[in-house]
């Protein structure tokens, strides 16, 4: 197989990444900016595993592995803080959530 | 992704969840698809969902709005910001000729199933971020218990 698919991944992942950075922008709901955080770490581990397409010892994909994790904690953890948060403000607008104090 | 609905906007995240295991399916990675299918769509995509009716309960709010229609602020601003990201990016990757590099360092390999390979660096090359991010599961489990216990 040639190699005239990494073109187009490229330009899926960058396209993919400026979508989760338009969301992330503009949404004002904490859950929705956590779905664009989650769609800019896709299009990193899509980058990476079109590079390590044609690498034998596959280091593109372990690190998309590692990245895949570390989107997990970071998800969870984010998502904690929401419920959290929520209870405290009982609202999810970022706009309304602008004190930061002792709950 | 510029529904105003939660749930619609969770929902077109999963179909492109997917299509992004088909890329990586496409480019030869079958374990790292599973790993997406599984990970994405069946833990973190789930857990949105959770999420999002969690913090939808009627009843327990000052204002009668719904909170599962998002507005957005600064629209125009961040989609210039996103089309100035894309087209820099376009630039880039349209400069820098990768395909030659990708030619020139290495070989074309067919797709072979990698969950051997995976298994074996994961144990000899990549054993400190393997036990590193067996911590940081560790860390982010005792993180989340200690933040949704009631205070």
């Amino acid at each position: 197989m040639d190699n005239s698919f990494l073109s187009y991944y490229l330009i899926t992942s960058a396209l993919l990444f400026s979508i989760g950075l338009a969301v992330v922008v503009t949404k004002r709901n904490v859950i929705v900016v956590l779905m664009g955080i989650e769609l800019m770490l896709n299009a990193v581990n899509l980058n990476l595993v079109a590079f390590s397409k044609n690498d034998p010892n596959l280091q593109g994909q372990m690190f998309a592995l590692f990245v895949i994790v570390v989107a997990v904690c970071e998800s969870v953890v984010a998502l904690a803080i929401i419920l959290k948060a929520y209870e405290y403000f009982k609202t999810v607008n970022l706009d309304e959530i602008s004190e930061v104090k002792e709950m | 992704m510029w529904s105003k609905n939660v749930l619609y906007a969770a929902f077109s995240l999963l179909l492109t969840f997917l299509g992004i295991a088909a890329l990586y399916v496409l480019a030869g990675a079958d374990f790292l698809a599973i790993t997406q299918i599984l990970v994405y769509v069946g833990g973190i995509l789930i857990l949105l969902i959770f999420g999002v009716m969690l913090t939808n309960q009627a009843g327990n709010k000052q204002n009668t709005k719904n909170d599962i229609f998002t507005e957005s602020t600064n629209r125009i601003l961040g989609f210039l910001v996103a089309v100035a990201v894309f087209s820099g990016l376009f630039y880039t990757f349209a400069r820098a000729r990768f395909m030659d590099i990708q030619t020139v360092l290495f070989e074309n390999i067919e797709p072979v199933a990698t969950t051997k390979t995976i298994g074996i660096q994961l144990m000899t090359n990549f054993v400190l971020p393997f036990e590193a991010s067996g911590i940081l599961l560790m860390a982010t489990l005792i993180g989340a218990a200690y933040l949704s216990k009631k205070m």
